[in-house]
């Protein structure tokens, strides 16, 4: 008999049992369930069910971070309800507006850990799979119910793998790497799938870095994605509060996957995704010299300190090119107190930036920032679709961090200025 | 479950099935089945008799995630999807509206328009002039959630309340 894949420890492990098959269906109990702005509808829907408490308000993970502060008196009533419910349920982990992007505050609060069943009400919870959980998006009405009954059932996924090796070239990094790969399998390479990473260059990742992977997993369709838990991780909690056990799982060697992919990361150059999908990639000097009107550097899938060092980096000394907006939001405010210790805010606003904070921003065109008729955008986020910002008639490509300052000092795309150079290799 | 089969492709996406301009606007069940379908084949809603049943090639409910494409169908009387493969969100969102989704590809391969079909859910059983064919039966508690008719009543008939 073939070993079992990651998902297939993962949920077998939460449903009691030795060993489980792809395909499938088992009830498990997430370890935690995430929502944030919509969990006003969630409310609605766990309302229609019949419910009346909470199941596990130690379970229930909570936050404002899509529209925040809140744009209008919409968003504020749905905030004001949400803070209620909070309260009438003793929801344990709740954030309230000043805390930031839910992916990344659930993994400062520790609540992201090797082995965990994370299920949320947002596309975008693979990114937690960077620290070894199982961790896939779910609707607003399973969510209601895990509310209500805490648990779900979850289908048994094929799983594909994603084998490194190699090191990046200088200014070249995780999200070039991520934009290749969705160019190459495509928006649906990985659909029902758990995207399962390894390899020597797996480990050599940043905890920083492997959450940009496994957030965009969720741009290949994946239904998960899973990177090996090592020291690093261990690291990163160090410290932080400990709401449930880690239990790491690694996959087994004669694992079967139903497709195996590898990459050489000194292969990867710095990459973009081109309006109006993220499959649709081109390397950045294909497309150097196009004109920009706004750039952003944050979001859950670039937000991080790593991040903002990076950028700041390219742009210490330099100034936003005039007709070019940057907008710069920290994923969180644990992300924005140490970029202000390292001087990072100074570099941002002296360069002409606008600081904002932490948050969805403009990432989903829900306030702030949005684009108007006719703009391009250079942005760090995980998606480009039509209307994204806000505007269906502007274009929207996706790059790293190095890139997108690059591009917003040059006032059009262009490539990161350490790119092409001799790695420094002293120090 | 006795129907009348309804013969589509591969990849039947959620804007064919519902078509994203009705998405905000069409929320009443009677409106949305006699939008169902209606870019693949505008002879359906018209036609569609309750117990019908739809048998469909690879891929199917590709594109959005948008619930009213199994709503849509739900609404017109679709007793179940037979299909030789699903994409995961249109699994899902089938089995918390109370549509079952079958993967049978035999069934599909012999089953044509117009074949009346027998379904057995509990034994996993597809029984039809053409022969008989077989899945894996649900489990018991995801069939639980189909037989309650979705995932809100099955919760609410979890905690007792129904
Ligand atoms: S930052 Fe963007 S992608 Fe991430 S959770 Fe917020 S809206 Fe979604």
């Amino acid at each position: 008999m073939a070993g079992m894949t990651f998902a297939q420890k993962a949920l077998a492990a939460a449903a009691g049992r030795e060993r489980v098959e792809v395909g499938e269906i088992l009830f498990v109990e997430p370890d935690v369930c995430l929502s944030h702005d919509n969990s006003a509808a969630i409310i609605k829907t766990f309302g229609s069910m019949g419910a009346e408490r909470v199941r596990y308000p130690e379970r229930t993970a909570i936050f404002l971070d899509h529209c925040v502060p809140a744009a209008d008196e919409r968003y504020a009533a749905n905030h004001k309800r949400i803070r209620e419910f909070v309260a009438e349920q003793g929801i344990v982990h709740f954030h309230d507006v000043n805390r930031g992007v839910c992916h990344q505050v659930l993994a400062e609060q520790g609540l992201a850990r090797p082995g965990g069943i994370v299920a949320g009400s947002d596309s975008h919870t693979t990114t937690a799979g960077a620290f070894g959980a199982f961790a896939a998006g779910i609707g607003r009405t399973e969510a209601a119910s895990i509310w209500a009954t805490g648990r779900l059932w979850f289908r048994v996924p094929e799983a594909l793998s994603i084998e490194l090796a190699g090191e990046f070239p200088p200014g070249v990094g995780a999200k070039d790497l991520a934009l290749k790969i969705i160019g190459d399998i495509g928006a649906d390479g990985a659909l029902y799938m758990s995207v399962e990473f390894s390899g020597p260059a797996a480990a050599g990742l940043s905890v920083s870095e492997r959450m940009l992977l496994a957030n965009m997993g969720a741009e290949m369709g994946a239904k998960n994605a899973y990177l090996p838990p090592d020291e690093k991780v261990e690291r990163f909690l160090e410290g932080r509060p400990e709401p449930y056990e880690s239990r790491p799982l690694f996959p087994d060697e004669d694992a079967e996957y139903a497709r195996r992919l590898r990459y050489d990361l000194s292969e990867i150059e710095p990459g973009l995704a081109c309006p109006h999908t993220v499959a649709n990639y081109a390397p950045v000097r294909e497309k150097a010299g196009t004109r920009i009107h706004q750039a952003l550097i944050g979001t859950c899938t670039n937000g991080r300190i790593e991040d903002l060092r990076a950028a700041a980096e390219v742009l210490r000394g330099r100034k936003v090119a005039r007709g070019v907006r940057l907008l710069v939001f920290p994923a969180s405010s644990e992300v924005y107190m140490q970029a202000l210790k390292e001087g990072l805010m100074e570099v941002f606003l002296a360069a002409g930036a606008v600081v904002m904070n932490p948050g969805c921003g403009p990432c989903l065109g829900a306030h702030e920032g949005v684009l108007a008729p006719g703009e391009v955008c250079i942005s760090t986020a995980n998606r480009n679709f039509k209307g994204r910002m806000g505007c269906k008639e502007a274009e929207i490509y996706l790059a790293s961090p190095e890139t997108v300052a690059a591009s917003a000092v040059a006032g059009e795309i262009a490539l990161p200025p350490a790119y092409g150079k001799e790695a420094s290799r002293e120090g | 479950m006795k129907g009348r089969v309804w013969k589509y492709g591969d990849d039947v996406n959620t804007d064919v099935i519902f078509a994203g301009k009705y998405t905000y606007v069409v929320s009443e069940p009677s409106e949305m089945a006699a939008h169902a379908l209606e870019d693949l084949d505008p002879s359906f809603a018209k036609e569609v008799k309750p117990g019908d049943v739809i048998v469909a090639g690879r891929n199917f409910g590709c594109g959005s995630s948008r619930e009213q494409a199994v709503l849509c169908l739900k609404a017109a009387g679709v007793a179940a999807v037979i299909a030789e493969s699903f994409v995961r969100i249109y699994f899902r969102n089938c089995v918390n509206s109370g549509l079952p989704p079958i993967r049978c590809p035999e069934a599909v391969r012999a089953l044509e328009a117009g074949d009346v079909v027998e379904i057995d859910l509990r034994n996993g059983r597809i029984l039809s002039e053409k022969g008989e064919f077989s899945f894996p039966p649900f489990s018991g508690e995801v069939r639980a959630i189909l037989e309650a008719g979705g995932l809100l009543p099955y919760t609410r008939r979890y905690l007792g309340l129904e």
